[in-house]
């Protein structure tokens, strides 16, 4: 299975979604946020960073990149999307996701192993997580909090389309403490939380058992893999 | 050369942490009066040819949709400026 990871100019961490990817049993394929050939892969990752500088607001410009238009395009017929940090903000950015998100209530950038819940297992992203499971993977970022209008909050959670909330410590303001959220369709997914960064033992976060043991991260695209294969 | 100015302002209910900074810095060197700051952005198109109906339209539509962001932000004024 093939699942491309977008670079775009000034993204940090497509590398480490492309080793995740490979972890995970998947084959990561590059792309470049110029090239609107998004190579027939059978998903997508946009990665965490600061795209353009985060110029204008953070995601704005990169949503308008010919590769994220494809994505658009492809996201409505169910190819299998996952936003990481700027990834989650270019998606909101792009219309494929609700609401917006903006600077940290307390101002400052945080980065910390974030606890979290997972709220609906049944997206293409977190399908081997059960639900209401508790995970730790590190967060990062600076424009984190989540915020959408009263009435697109309900909608989300009438639709149960909030698939992570923080646990324990809202780090950034977000409304309704939420983490991660949804399309209707359950194949795009954004989170502010770095999965990919939890997906080896030795270089994640701390758990009971070891320190830096921690992988929780990898079910995100060992679910996406078994999704795939059962498509 | 005809511009088209583009104002837009952080919604009124969302903290803006630069305006507040700037108030505080403000009030610090005795601007005592000054109650409170807000910083917005004011973008610039900039035409070489004359700025037609059509295209301050197109800046309109533009402001709304890549522009600015309406879950946080609001276009204030779209103008021309000779």
């Amino acid at each position: 299975m093939k699942i491309g990871v977008i670079t775009y100019p000034g993204t940090l961490d497509d590398r480490d979604a492309q080793r995740a990817i490979r972890l995970a049993g998947g084959t990561p394929v590059p792309l470049w946020h110029a090239d609107s050939d998004l190579k027939k892969v059978d998903a997508v990752v946009l990665p965490g960073g600061f795209s353009y500088g985060d110029y204008l607001r953070c995601g704005a410009i990169a949503a308008q990149a010919p590769a994220t238009q494809e994505v658009v395009k492809l996201a409505a017929q169910g190819l299998p999307v996952l936003g990481i940090c700027n990834g989650f903000q270019v998606l909101v950015e792009a219309h494929l996701l609700p609401g917006g998100l903006i600077r940290n209530e307390k101002q400052h950038f945080i980065c910390r192993d974030q606890k979290l819940r997972v709220e609906n297992n049944q997206t293409a992203w977190t399908n081997l997580f059960d639900k209401d499971q508790e995970i730790t993977i590190p967060l990062k970022n600076g424009e984190g909090g989540y915020i959408a209008s009263k009435e697109t909050l309900k909608m989300l959670e009438a639709e149960n389309r909030v698939v992570f909330r923080y646990l324990d410590l809202n780090p950034n303001g977000s409304m309704s403490d939420i983490a991660g959220l949804t399309n209707e369709r359950g194949n795009v997914l954004g989170l502010m939380p770095h999965p990919e960064h939890a997906v080896e033992p030795g270089f994640g976060p701390d758990t009971d058992i070891a320190m830096r043991s921690g992988t929780d991260g990898l079910k995100f695209f060992e679910s996406v893999l078994k999704a795939l294969v059962n498509a | 050369m005809p511009k088209i100015i583009v104002e837009i302002m952080p919604k009124q209910d969302l903290l803006d942490p630069q305006g507040k900074a700037v108030a505080n810095a403000l009030s610090r060197s005795g601007n005592k009066n000054i109650s409170n700051v807000r910083i917005g952005k004011r973008i610039e198109l900039h035409f070489d040819t004359e700025v037609t109906d059509a295209d301050l339209e197109n800046a309109k539509a533009l402001a709304a949709s890549f522009l600015s962001n309406d879950v946080i932000e609001d276009v204030v004024n779209v103008f021309i400026e000779a």
